[in-house]
């Protein structure tokens, strides 16, 4: 059984809710009841251990006796202001007054349940426990405030931290303090809990400023690579030439022995096998391991893909899209087959991505400290769930042992869902008896980071006598990430053939009506064998789209028709893209309403220079089940010359459904947008010898100032649920622009990145 | 040993001449605000002012700081500095933030030289800054805002 955004959601939500007086203050627990916990056992320990709030049920906020709230976050803050967007819906619901909330960012505690943030699915996944956790806080709230004021609850309304009643008011601080706030309920009642409707809302949807943004503003945010502890030494890895398989010949440090700080070099044994073939410098200081890194010779036996190229990984990718022996079959409608065979005409196009990297500007890093028994890592992570049982395995302890210290992250984008960097530092300060804090240069970043695969699709569309498309076979090769780091997660295939990497073919089934549609998602097994696929911020459908969107630019361009008449002619919303509540309702209707106006507010059509175009691609976001409707028009010049290609204006319509935190999306939708620009036109990476080669600023080169494109950003105001934002306006750019560059100078662009 | 002056205070460094700044300010004295990211002066995200000119740290050997005043994003009290920190706020600049002391040490070099920057200007001045979350639309407008609130 594949696990979606879903089934993460009814994970979570099957907790009680708790509630009780405890110490000074109220504490409100969705705690996870843990195995050998009863209910009644975990209500027992928070009524016996509330005041260090240390009781096993996590205490998803809490409101003390001087009626400040507090919300904890599970979730990772990589720039998305996630604790701003949680804390309002618990907030709203609540009644609180906004100026008394803050946020702690949690550690990797069992109580907390499943942690991952990735996927975009962070509200999507909280809305629905936060909002019922805050209505079931105000509905104890308003009964006890009610009492308080000797009115019915019935005649209580609950605001800004007070309840009032026949003109009388109380603050939540004094029901705290003084009354009856001791309560528990069901799953069932919680889920019954009843919500504010939309109208009523005081905070969701409102602008606000996120709770991070002076702690960034000024220095004082702190990022894992700022911990420190006493006594601690310094690790720099010595990485070996290929990802597996290599294994150390021999180590000599005599060079290093010199160097002022420098300790030692210690080959790591790793039980976990994510380690192959590494060691690491010991120094007292940075500035004395970066120095010794370079003076310390390593005699690597390389493993088997040492020779691997670019090239090697995109031919494998061509051989097997065009075997159709190879892959599963993620989607089948209709009969493909026949339609081919009954076809009058047929039009192929092959689109491949290069390798692209995280390149997050904090470097991977993790500190690691050996202390009563347990394992304390400080470092900045995404998802806990998934690294926990792999460092239990590397560091052979018990995964309830092992606590991650969360900070901020500089900068996430997937990367940082994979805890890996935390393994060497581990095993060092395991072997070391003191406290190990590990960083990684750039260049050793980017070697050892969990690239997004290059990638290979061909679409093979047939077409009726009248030149009607009668079906679209889509066959889509890549390293598979999922496959890799988390297969629990892979669904069954349709044709019951094996599994796929969901979120490497996301993209693919979109919501275009069309009657045979079948795409084979195939495993890249050389990309798997010489690198670590990696998620990469919008994952599948941030390569997937770019061919699926731009070949439906060529089909439009074939029929001779107006490319968004062509789309908005299939997004009938009909059979399976009709939507169902509460996700996707209204299905691919949404999807031709931002189509549309986002057709409107560019004046698509309009006259342009020469050797200008407009593009335009569409996106359902991340994935089927949780669509975040996107409509993209793209402006570009192209040097007739040089053939650089300039994106002039980016619009975009962006259809979530709610959105939480206004402010904080439309900087999601800005920085994601610049992204899907930034791996259009300025990223992209290739293998050379089992590593990628470009390590540094010198050869990736990320957008920058210079390159950005004005912006026209529009968001639907909606009530529907909300669906995820963080990924999803990166998706659509590069297929807008590439489809740009075919209406500006005539020439189809099949290779991302872009390079005329 | 090496003497400096450390936003406005002495301090002494005990690491080797050839040690780059940014370890010494970050490790050494203590004040992680200034970031770690390409080490070899590309991001800007290391970027502090040597007597009042910004530079990038992480390849400026501490003995080039011998006798000079260096100010991090820490002790940046320009009238100007604090505008921009104000600016940062209020335009809600950061997303992941990493990169925020360096834009905000880079962007008071600016307005201390040339204190209502052009468009160009400002895209001069800070595109050897990289925001990896890509708030430049953000950073250019809390750079105006902070020029703009100086003049008034």
């Amino acid at each position: 059984m594949a696990m979606r955004a879903r089934d993460i959601d009814t994970k979570i939500t099957r907790r009680s809710f708790l509630a009780t007086s405890a110490g000074a203050g109220l504490v409100m627990g969705l705690g996870v009841v843990l195995p050998g916990c009863s209910r009644e056992q975990a209500v027992d320990e928070m009524a016996a251990d509330g005041a260090s709030l240390s009781f096993s049920p996590a205490v998803w906020f809490e409101v003390d006796g001087n009626g400040k709230v507090l919300v904890n976050i599970a979730k990772a803050e990589m720039g998305q202001h996630v604790g701003t967007a949680l804390a309002r819906i618990v907030a709203d619901e609540l009644g609180a007054n906004w100026d008394d909330v803050s946020i702690d960012h949690v550690d990797s505690d069992p109580k907390w349940g499943y942690m991952v943030t990735g996927g975009s699915w962070s509200v999507f996944t909280s809305f629905t426990m936060l909002s019922q956790a805050g209505a079931a806080g105000r509905t104890i709230l308003r009964d006890a405030g009610a009492a308080l004021l000797g009115a019915s609850p019935d005649d209580a309304t609950v605001e800004n931290g007070m309840v009032s009643a026949n003109g009388e008011s109380v603050s939540f601080a004094e029901i705290v303090r003084r009354g009856d706030i001791s309560r528990t309920f069901s799953d069932e009642e919680l889920g019954a809990m009843p919500v504010k409707a939309p109208s009523e809302r005081t905070l969701i949807g409102k602008p606000t400023q996120a709770l991070d943004v002076p702690a960034k503003s000024g220095g004082d945010a702190q990022y894992g690579i700022d911990a420190e502890l006493d006594g601690m030494v310094f690790a720099h890895p010595l990485i070996p030439p290929t990802r597996y398989g290599s294994t150390i010949r021999s180590i000599d440090d005599t060079a290093a022995k010199d160097i002022r700080g420098y300790i030692q070099t210690l080959a790591l044994e790793d039980p976990s096998e994510v380690l192959q073939g590494w060691a690491v410098v010991i120094a007292e200081n940075y500035p004395a391991a970066m120095k010794a890194a370079r003076a310390v010779e390593v005699d690597w036996e390389a493993g088997p893909t040492a020779a691997v190229s670019e090239a090697d990984l995109i031919a494998e990718g061509q051989r097997l899209v065009t075997d159709k022996t190879t892959g599963v079959l993620a989607v089948d409608d209709g009969d493909v087959g026949a339609a081919q065979e009954n076809a009058a005409d047929t039009h192929t196009a092959t689109y491949t991505t290069s390798t692209a990297l995280h390149f997050t500007l904090e470097p991977a890093n993790a500190l690691v400290e050996f202390r009563d028994g347990k394992c304390h890592i400080h470092s900045g992570n995404q998802w806990q769930s998934l690294i926990l049982p792999t460092l239990a395995t590397a560091l052979q302890m018990e995964e309830t042992d092992i606590v991650i210290h969360q900070y901020y992250l500089g900068g996430g984008f997937g990367r940082r869902l994979w805890g890996d960097p935390m393994i060497p530092a581990a095993l060092a300060a395991k072997e070391l008896g003191r406290p190990v804090k590990l960083v990684f240069q750039r260049a050793d970043d980017s070697r050892f980071d969990c690239c997004r695969s290059a990638s290979v699709a061909q679409f093979d569309a047939s077409f009726d006598a009248d030149g009607n498309l009668t079906g679209i076979e889509h066959a889509l090769a890549a390293g598979w990430p999922t496959l890799a780091m988390a297969p629990g997660f892979m669904p069954d295939a349709v044709d019951g053939n094996g599994k796929y990497d969901p979120f490497a073919t996301n993209g693919a089934d979109h919501w275009y009506t069309l009657a045979n549609h079948r795409v084979r998602s195939i495993n890249n097994d050389l990309a798997q064998r010489t690198f670590l696929p990696g998620w990469l911020r919008a994952v599948g459908p941030g390569w997937i789209t770019w061919g699926v969107e731009s070949f439906m630019d060529e089909l439009a361009n074939k029929a001779g028709q107006d490319p968004i008449d062509f789309r908005l002619a299939m997004l009938d919303a009909a059979g399976k893209n009709a939507g169902a509540a509460p996700n996707s309702v209204g299905g691919a209707k949404r999807l031709a309403a931002v189509l549309e106006d986002v057709r409107e507010r560019s004046g698509w059509g309009r006259e342009l220079p020469d050797n200008e175009g407009m593009g335009v691609a569409v996106t359902y976001g991340q994935e089927r089940n949780m669509p975040t409707w996107i409509a993209c028009v793209a402006h570009v010049a192209v040097d007739p010359g040089s053939g650089k290609v300039t994106a002039r204006k980016i619009w975009q319509t962006i259809d979530c459904g709610t959105v939480v935190h206004p402010d904080g999306a439309m900087a999601q939708a800005e920085g994601a947008t610049l992204w899907g620009v930034s791996l259009a036109l300025h990223e992209g990476a290739s293998f050379a010898n089992g590593e990628v080669s470009q390590r540094n600023l010198d050869a990736y080169t990320p957008l920058r100032m210079a390159d950005v494109p004005e912006l026209d950003i529009r968001f639907v105001e909606s009530t529907e649920f909300p669906t995820g934002l963080g990924e999803p306006p990166l998706i659509a750019v590069p297929p807008a622009i590439g489809n740009a560059v075919f209406a500006a100078t005539g020439n189809r662009v099949r290779d991302l990145p872009i390079r005329l | 040993m090496i003497e400096f002056q450390l936003n406005g205070q002495a301090v002494t460094s005990e690491s080797e001449d050839d040690t780059p700044l940014l370890w010494v300010i970050r490790d050494e004295l203590k004040l992680k605000g200034t970031k770690f990211g390409c080490g070899i002066a590309m991001c800007g995200v290391c970027t502090v002012h040597v007597d009042g000119v910004a530079m990038r740290s992480c390849i400026t050997p501490v003995s080039v700081a011998a006798g000079k005043s260096i100010t991090t994003i820490e002790g940046l009290e320009s009238a100007a500095g604090k505008a921009l920190m104000k600016a940062w706020v209020d335009e809600q600049v950061p997303q992941c933030g990493y990169c925020q002391p360096g834009q905000i040490m880079q962007a008071a070099n600016l307005l201390a030289n040339t204190p209502n920057p052009t468009d160009e200007e400002i895209t001069t001045a800070m595109n050897g800054v990289l925001c990896r979350c890509m708030a430049y639309p953000r950073i250019r407008k809390a750079i105006k805002a902070a020029a703009s609130g100086g003049e008034a």
